[in-house]
C-alpha cells in the first residue's frame, strides 16, 4: 500500500469551507455526505428500536407459548374495533408523513406544514382512542400483574375517573396552544401562526379521538346489562349481541372470594374442561394479570414512542415554518418519516398479536 | 463539573501553551467546555469522568479486600457488617462495569482519537456526542444516588427474584443503567456513521488503523446489544414499581428469562470492554516495535468476528441456572469458537514484535503486560466455557480471577497503555518515562499478587460474594489483599506521573513515538479543526519513511 490519494489542500477547498451554507454543518464536506450520515444514523437507531421492542416480543412469545389459553381469554377484553380504527389512523398518518417528505423536497412549505400537522393530528387521535381503552380497562380492574382484579359478574366498577386523568395533560396543552395561537394572531406573526395552527388542531384531535373511542366502546357494549355502570361505557366483554356462538362461551371460575359469584361468560374458544382445572385457571393475577403486563408494556412503550414522534414532528413544523427545507436539505423530514413508519410498523405487529387472537 | 475540567484546562493557563492555537486554547471558560461540540474536549471530559468513576470503584475494591483480611467468622466483629459488605461489592461491580470499563476506551480515547485517526474534523453528530456525555453524567447521578441511599445489595447483575424483593434502591440503579445504556448506544451509533460516511478520500477500509476497526466492531455490539439491556432494565423497574410479574415466579413469571435477557446484552458487553483494548494494543505493538503490524487483515477481521460471535455465547453464564442439555452443549461449543479470533490477535501481536526494534517505554511495557495478563485471562476462560469444569468452578473466586484478568489485566492495562501513548497528543506534554515504567511494573506485580491466589481459592471452593471464609483460606486472601494495596499504589504512581507531566512536563513534539497513523501528523495538542489541511492518507503501518529528527526530538515522515 502506498501513499496519497487525498487531494492536496488548495485555495478552492478553503473557499468551499467558507461557503458552507447555514444548513450544512461545518464538519461535512457537502450536502450529500450530511444526508447520508443522517440517514445511516437513523437506520441504525431504528435497528436499536427494533431490538428494544424485541425484548417484549420475546416475553410475549415465551408466555403465549406457555399459556395460550390465557392469551385467548384476555384478548376478548380488548376491543378490536378500537384497535382496527387505530391501525387505520396510523396507516393514514404514514401516508401524510410520506407526503410531507415529498413536499419538503419540492419546497411546498404550505403542503409540508399541512401534512406534518395531519400526522400530528392522527397521532393525537391514536392517543385519544388509547386513552379510552386504557381508562376503560382500569375501570374494570384489568391492571398488570399483581394489581389485576379477577373479573367477576356483579363486581363493583371503579368510580375513579381515569379518563379524566388521562385527558388533563392534553387539556393543558390545548389551552397552551390556543393561547399561543391568540398571541400569534395578536402579534400578527406569520411564523407563529404557521406553527400554532397545526398545534391547536392536533391537540383538539386528541379529544376527537377520545369521543371516537367512547362511541365505539359504547356501541360494543350495547344491550349489555352493565353498560350503564360507568360513564366510560364499561363492559364490552359482556357483549351479547347477535352472531355470538354461545356454545363457544366458557365459564371462567372465579378465584375471587366474592361468594358464589356467578362467573362471567367470555367469548373464548377454550374447552371448559381445560379452564375448570385450578392450574389453568386463567382469570387470576399470575395468568390474565401477566397478559395485561405484557399488553401494557408493549402498548405503553409504543405510546411513548408516539409521544416522542409527536415532539420531533412539532420540531419539524417549527423548522418548516422558517422555510428551512428545500431539495438539498430535507434530511430531518426524511429521517423523522423513517422513524414514524417504524412506530407504525410496530403497531401493525401489536394489533394482531394482542387484539386478534380469537 | 468545574472540578472535572480543571486538570485539562491547566495547559491553557500555562504561559508556554498560550502562544499557539490548539483545541485547549481555542476558547476558554466553563461554558466553552460544558457546551462544546468538539470531540476532543468531549473525549477529555469523558476521560476525567471515567477516571473519577474508576477511583470510586477502586476504593470500594480496596474495602472488599481489607474486609477479607480476616475470615470474619463472627459477623459482628468483622470490619464491615455483612449487609454493608454486600452493598460494597455490588457497587464496586456496578460502578466499574457501567461507569468505567464500558465507556472508558470508546468514549474517552475513542472520542478523542477516532476523527483524528480517520482524518475528519469531527464525528458525524457532534451534538449527539455531547448528549451522550450528559447521559453518562445523568446515569452517574443515579448511581451516586443509589450509593448514598445505601442498601443496593443485588450484585451488579440485578438477578431476579432477589432484585424484586431487595429493599435497596434497585429502581434508581436500573434506571441509571438504562440511561448509561443510551449514552453507550449513541456513542456507538455516532462512530459507525462517522466511519461509514466520513472517511476522507484515500481512507479505504483497509487503510484504517486497527484501533478504528476495533472501535467499529465495538460500536456494532453497542448498537445491537445495549437496547436489549435497556428493555430488560425497564421491565425490572416496572416489576418493582407495578409488580408486572414478567420476571416474578409468584406471578408465573420466569426469573431465568431475566438472566437470558441480561446476558444477551452483558456477554457482548464483555467484548465492548475488551475489543477497543485489543485495538489499542495493535497500535502500541506496531508503533513501539517500529515495524508494520503482522497480519493486518486478520486482526481487522478477527475484531469483527469477535463482535459477531459474542452474540451467540451468552448462555455460558447460565450453565448452572437450568437449561436443556443440548443448549448447554451448543453454548459451550460456541464459547470455544470465540477463543480463535482472540488467539489470532495474540499471535499477530507477538509476530509484530518479532525482528522489530522494540522501544521499551511506558506504553510498550503496558502493552507487554497486557499480552501476558490477557493470555492468562483468556485461557482460564476456557476452563469456564467447558461444561464439566464450570459445574465445579461456577460462582467461585476462579470466575472472579478470570474476569479480572480479562477486564482489569486486559482492558484497564490497555487503557493505561493507550493513555500514556496518546497523552502527549492529548495534552501536549511529555511524561516522565521512568515514572511510567515504574507504575506499570508495580501494577503488574500487584495485579498478579491480587488475582493469582484467587484462582487457587476458586479451585479450592471459595465462593464469590461471601463476607466470611474458612480460616484455611486466610493466607491466600491476605496475599490477595496485599496485592490489591500494591495495585492501588501502582495506579497512584501512574496518576502522579500524568499529573506531574501537566505541570512540569516538557512540550510534546508532533510525533514522539514514530507512529505512522494520522493523529501523529497534526500538532500536539491538535488544533480545533484537527487538520489545517486535508491529510495525506497512506498505509497506517508503513514505518519505512518514518525517521527521527534529533533536533526536535520528534519523528517525521520523509517525503
Amino acid at each position: 500500500m502506498t501513499t496519497a490519494v487525498a487531494p492536496s489542500p488548495t485555495d478552492h477547498e478553503h473557499d468551499a469551507h467558507h461557503e458552507h451554507p447555514a444548513w450544512l454543518a461545518h464538519h461535512f464536506d457537502d450536502a450529500e455526505q450530511q444526508f447520508d450520515a443522517g440517514k445511516l444514523g437513523m437506520w441504525i437507531f431504528l435497528v436499536t428500536e427494533v431490538l428494544f421492542f424485541s425484548g417484549m416480543f420475546c416475553a410475549y412469545a415465551l408466555y403465549r407459548n406457555r399459556n395460550p389459553e390465557v392469551f385467548e381469554f384476555c384478548s376478548t377484553f380488548l376491543n378490536e374495533k378500537l384497535g382496527a380504527i387505530n391501525t387505520g389512523v396510523l396507516l393514514f398518518s404514514s401516508l401524510t408523513m410520506a407526503w410531507a417528505v415529498r413536499a419538503s423536497q419540492l419546497k411546498q412549505t404550505k403542503t409540508l406544514i399541512g401534512m406534518l400537522g395531519a400526522t400530528l393530528g392522527c397521532a393525537a387521535i391514536f392517543l385519544g382512542v388509547k386513552a379510552v381503552e386504557y381508562s376503560h380497562k382500569w375501570g374494570l380492574g384489568l391492571f398488570p400483574g399483581k394489581y389485576y382484579v379477577s373479573q367477576v359478574e356483579g363486581a363493583p366498577h371503579s368510580t375513579v375517573p381515569y379518563l379524566w386523568y388521562l385527558c388533563i395533560p392534553a387539556l393543558i396543552l390545548l389551552v397552551a396552544f390556543v393561547l399561543y395561537y391568540v398571541y400569534a394572531f395578536v402579534s400578527a406573526s406569520k411564523f407563529h401562526l404557521r406553527v400554532a395552527g397545526p398545534l391547536v388542531v392536533a391537540a383538539s384531535c386528541f379529544f376527537g379521538g377520545v369521543k371516537l373511542g367512547q362511541v365505539l366502546e359504547a356501541e360494543e357494549s350495547h344491550g349489555d346489562s352493565h353498560a350503564s355502570a360507568g360513564a366510560d361505557a364499561h363492559g364490552h366483554e359482556h357483549s351479547d349481541h347477535a352472531g355470538h356462538d354461545h356454545a363457544k362461551e366458557v365459564s371462567a371460575p372465579s378465584v375471587n372470594l366474592l361468594g358464589e359469584a356467578e362467573v362471567v361468560t367470555h367469548d373464548v374458544a377454550v374447552s371448559p374442561a381445560e379452564t375448570n382445572t385450578p392450574e389453568s385457571n386463567v382469570n387470576q393475577k399470575g395468568m390474565a394479570g401477566l397478559f395485561f403486563s405484557i399488553y401494557y408494556c408493549m402498548t405503553g412503550v409504543h405510546a411513548f414512542h408516539i409521544l416522542g414522534g409527536m415532539a420531533v414532528i412539532t420540531w419539524l413544523i417549527v423548522k418548516s415554518a422558517r422555510f428551512e427545507f428545500h431539495s438539498k436539505y430535507y434530511g430531518p423530514v426524511d429521517n423523522v418519516g423513517l422513524y414514524w413508519h417504524l412506530v407504525d410498523f410496530i403497531w401493525i405487529y401489536l394489533f394482531p398479536l394482542l387484539y386478534l387472537i380469537t | 463539573m468545574s472540578v472535572v475540567t480543571n486538570p485539562v484546562t491547566m495547559p491553557a493557563t500555562h504561559p508556554e501553551a498560550g502562544k499557539e492555537d490548539n483545541y485547549l486554547t481555542h476558547s476558554s471558560g466553563f461554558l466553552s467546555w460544558a457546551l462544546t461540540l468538539d470531540h476532543k474536549r468531549i473525549g477529555m471530559m469523558y476521560l476525567v469522568g471515567v477516571m473519577s468513576a474508576f477511583a470510586l470503584g477502586g476504593v470500594l475494591a480496596l474495602m472488599i479486600r481489607l474486609h477479607l483480611w480476616t475470615p470474619n467468622l463472627e459477623a459482628n466483629q468483622a470490619w464491615l457488617l455483612n449487609k454493608t459488605y454486600n452493598q460494597v461489592f455490588t457497587l464496586h461491580g456496578a460502578v466499574m462495569v457501567f461507569l468505567f470499563i464500558i465507556p472508558s476506551i470508546p468514549a474517552a480515547l475513542g472520542n478523542f482519537l477516532l476523527p483524528i485517526m480517520l482524518g475528519t474534523k469531527d464525528v458525524a453528530f457532534p451534538r449527539l456526542n455531547l448528549g451522550s456525555f450528559y447521559l453518562w453524567i445523568a446515569g452517574a447521578i443515579f448511581f451516586l444516588f443509589s450509593l448514598f441511599a445505601t442498601g443496593l445489595d443485588t450484585g451488579w447483575t440485578f438477578y431476579t427474584p432477589y432484585s424484586i424483593e431487595s429493599q435497596g434502591p434497585v429502581i434508581a440503579a436500573t434506571l441509571g443503567v438504562f440511561i448509561l445504556g443510551f449514552s453507550s448506544i449513541f456513542t456507538g451509533l455516532n462512530f459507525i456513521v462517522t466511519i461509514n460516511t466520513m472517511r476522507p478520500p484515500g481512507m479505504t477500509w483497509f487503510r484504517m488503523p486497527l484501533f478504528l476497526w476495533a472501535v467499529y466492531s465495538t460500536s456494532i455490539i453497542q448498537v445491537l446489544a445495549t437496547p436489549v439491556l435497556g428493555i430488560t432494565m425497564l421491565l425490572l423497574a416496572a416489576e418493582k414499581l407495578l409488580g408486572i410479574g414478567i420476571f416474578d415466579s409468584r406471578l408465573n413469571g420466569d426469573p431465568i428469562a431475566f438472566q437470558h435477557f441480561f446476558w444477551f446484552y452483558s456477554h457482548p458487553a464483555v467484548y465492548i470492554m475488551i475489543l477497543p483494548a485489543m485495538g489499542i494494543i495493535s497500535e502500541l505493538m506496531s508503533v513501539h516495535s517500529h515495524k508494520g503490524i503482522f497480519g493486518y487483515r486478520m486482526i481487522a477481521y478477527s475484531s469483527v468476528a469477535i463482535a459477531l460471535f459474542g452474540f451467540l455465547v451468552w448462555g455460558h453464564h447460565m450453565f448452572t441456572s437450568g437449561m436443556a442439555d443440548v443448549t448447554t452443549i451448543v453454548f459451550s461449543a460456541l464459547t470455544f469458537t470465540v477463543s480463535i479470533p482472540s488467539a489470532i490477535k495474540v499471535f499477530n501481536w507477538i509476530g509484530t514484535m518479532y525482528q522489530g526494534t522494540v522501544s521499551l517505554n511506558t506504553p510498550m511495557v503496558y502493552a507487554l503486560a497486557f499480552i501476558f495478563l490477557f493470555t492468562i485471562g483468556g485461557l482460564t476462560g476456557l476452563f469456564l466455557g467447558a461444561l464439566s469444569t464450570d459445574m465445579h468452578l461456577h460462582a467461585t473466586y476462579f470466575v472472579i480471577a478470570h474476569f479480572h484478568y480479562v477486564m482489569m489485566g486486559g482492558t484497564l492495562i490497555a487503557f493505561l497503555g493507550g493513555l500514556f501513548h496518546w497523552w502527549p497528543k492529548m495534552t501536549g506534554k511529555m511524561f516522565n518515562d521512568f515514572g511510567g515504567i515504574l507504575s506499570a511494573s508495580i501494577i503488574f506485580v500487584g495485579f498478579n499478587l491480587t488475582f493469582l491466589p484467587q484462582f487457587v481459592l476458586g479451585t479450592r471452593g471459595m465462593p464469590r460474594r461471601y463476607a466470611s471464609y474458612k480460616p484455611e483460606f486466610q493466607l491466600l486472601h491476605q496475599l490477595s489483599t496485599i496485592g490489591a494495596l500494591m495495585l492501588g499504589v501502582g495506579l497512584l504512581v501512574a496518576l502522579l506521573v500524568l499529573l506531574h507531566s501537566l505541570f512540569y512536563g516538557s512540550k510534546a513534539p508532533k510525533n514522539p513515538w514514530g507512529g505512522a497513523t494520522l493523529e501523529w501528523e497534526c500538532s500536539s495538542p491538535p488544533p480545533h479543526d484537527n487538520f489545517s489541511s486535508a491529510p495525506t492518507v497512506g498505509d497506517p503501518y508503513d514505518f519505512s519513511k518514518i525517521e527521527f529528527d534529533p533536533k526536535t526530538g520528534s519523528y517525521f515522515k520523509k517525503k
